[in-house]
């Protein structure tokens, strides 16, 4: 136990009398986890009432899912919406990022302000006004509305960690492109964006997730044969508890999971 | 004599002309974000601004302030946003008392640790919410996990009801909405330079006060910061009160989605909107007066 007695940090507490942090600290961390990974076993369970431990495994829930046209339409809806707002948010909130960054135009902050303001705004509020408008130009239960709509969720995120990125890049390195002579637009693709790509990676990828995992615009301005995943399940949880969703679940989980770490991966190798 | 002054009027022509290019330089390269200033102002500023018109007009179509009146008088307005304001308040508090030892854990953690640690913390804000809220369902109803082992275990003898009510709401909100302050309170403690710790061990300070009067209110800010983000996003929440709560716990967002599905009643539901737009506004405004929310918010110049 000589552990407890060395020094955990500078001002010479030592581990001992921060023991009780740890406790509590590691409760925390697996209370954070503990929920998401449960509900992994459970989704292979052959019971109709969900159990931890499962006393009879079976990948029921599974087929049940794959089987069904009406959860098979709805992963397709979100996956087409989540990808079609990738590619629409990323170069818009990239433009966005990059000409707000060197315009340094009085105008600037208060674009910057503007174009954050969507996650401020209460998303149910932005949600039936787009229905509202949606219903007059008829485009409610289409894709491309609920794209649109969405576009509007993930901009301030793509925006955000761009802007970021660029507030600790080097400008300088685009002024000696320029310098011999390369156009402001090849200066951008061959010297900026490749240095940046990280972070335009990773807001792609939150833009992404932003429309798959978006629930209330989806419940207004999706529907029909174009209603999304989220949506789907949302319905099913507010009637009964339904298996199929553990299963659904946990090739979410899944998913996400393998972009975190991708990301934590590519964030490493970066420095 | 004309040469002469054209040789001296030329810097300043050319100064002119420099100085015109840099302007017509600086708005070419604003337009880049016109695509997505254009996108929002459509979409969403004009939208909301009708929202807005639509909630001063009666049934009948003329002007009235009815909507806002009946927000004022109905007793089941005021208790809806008493609910708001409620699970707001002690979603923000829970999450101060579980954040902070949290951040400042992962804080103090060497650079291998942390990001390990980190990783319960990013694993559940990368997963869906719906998924998260469907998990916390499953474990908390009546034959559910959390009740079955807590019989077994001898804590309680009947089945809790910790799940469609504010039981329920609150668990899985603050489940929800702890890495939005952990994730900006563990930078602020990250950026605390270690020198003033040194500074005030040396001169004498203990452990515990050298964390509570250097430490702490150093990292006040990232908590502000992180606390301000948790409250906002509350007041406008939707999904877990309306699957956890079972209908019981009715916050606005709740209600304003009634108003048009149930009702059709779009007066109602902008007004709703309109007043839970301006609360969250205000707040934002008042929150700037005092800290600076470009740091909060990661952007601007």
């Amino acid at each position: 136990m000589n552990w407890l007695k060395r020094p955990a940090s500078e001002t010479q507490i030592t581990h001992g009398q921060r023991l009780w942090l740890y406790i509590i600290s590691t409760v925390i961390m697996v209370l954070l986890v503990a929920p998401t990974v449960i509900v992994i076993p459970m989704s292979f369970s052959a019971s109709q009432y969900l159990e931890f431990p499962p006393r009879e495994w079976s990948l029921r829930w599974y087929e049940h899912y794959v089987n069904s046209p009406a959860w098979m339409d709805a992963t397709w809806t979100s996956l087409k919406a989540g990808f079609l707002t990738m590619c629409l948010a990323t170069p818009v909130g990239v433009a966005a990022a990059y000409g707000l960054h060197v315009s340094r135009h009085p105008l600037g902050q208060f674009f910057y302000v503007l174009l954050i303001t969507p996650i401020m705004v209460p998303v149910i509020l932005i949600a039936i006004a787009a229905f509202y408008v949606f219903v007059q130009i008829k485009l409610v239960n289409s894709l491309l509305g609920l794209v649109i709509a969405h576009t509007i969720l993930a901009l301030p995120l793509v925006l955000i960690v761009v802007s970021a990125a660029l507030k600790s890049y080097d400008m300088n390195q685009e002024m000696a492109a320029r310098s011999l002579g390369a156009s402001r637009l090849t200066a951008f693709l061959g010297i900026t964006l490749p240095q940046i790509r990280f972070s335009v990676l990773t807001a792609a990828l939150l833009s992404f997730l932003t429309s798959f995992d978006e629930v209330i615009i989806a419940m207004f301005v999706s529907g029909g044969e174009n209603s999304t995943l989220t949506r789907n399940m949302f319905n099913a949880l507010r009637d009964q508890i339904d298996p199929t969703i553990a299963s659904i679940s946990t090739i979410m989980i899944v998913i996400s999971s393998t972009l975190l770490i991708l990301s934590q991966l590519f964030g490493k190798s970066r420095d | 004599m004309s040469t002469i002054s054209g040789i001296a009027a030329a810097p300043r022509a050319n100064e002119v002309l420099l100085n015109r290019q840099d302007w017509q330089e600086r708005w070419a390269l604003l337009g880049l974000a016109s695509p997505a200033v254009l996108t929002i102002l459509i979409v969403m500023v004009i939208p909301v601004g009708w929202l807005f018109y639509l909630s001063f007009l009666s049934d009948d179509g003329s002007f009235s302030l009815e909507h806002y009146e009946r927000m004022l008088e109905s007793k089941a307005y005021a208790r809806i946003f008493w609910t708001t304001f409620k699970v707001s308040f002690l979603t923000t508090g829970l999450c101060i008392l579980i954040g902070y030892p949290l951040a400042y854990f992962l804080s103090q953690l060497g650079p291998r640790a942390a990001t390990l640690c980190m990783l319960t913390v990013l694993l559940p804000f990368w997963t869906s919410l719906l998924v998260r809220t469907y998990a916390w369902l499953v474990l908390l109803q009546r034959q559910g996990l959390v009740n079955r082992w807590g019989m077994e275990l001898g804590l309680w003898e009947e089945p809790l009801a910790l799940v469609h009510n504010l039981n329920g709401t609150l668990i899985g909100m603050v489940h929800i909405m702890l890495p939005f302050l952990v994730l900006p309170l563990y930078g602020s403690m990250k950026a605390i330079s270690t020198d003033y710790l040194k500074a005030s061990s040396n001169l004498g300070a203990g452990p515990v006060q050298t964390f509570w009067n250097i430490f702490f209110p150093l990292s006040l800010p990232g908590l502000f910061a992180g606390a301000l983000i948790v409250f906002v996003l509350c007041l406008g929440f939707f999904v877990t009160p309306a699957v956890l709560g079972g209908g019981k716990v009715i916050m606005v967002s709740n209600q304003i989605t009634r108003n048009i599905e149930l009702f059709f009643n779009w007066g109602a539901a902008s007004a709703l909107g309109v007043v839970l737009l301006l609360i969250t506004l205000g707040i934002l405004f008042a929150a700037s007066r005092l800290l600076n929310l470009n740091r909060v918010l990661g952007g601007g110049h």
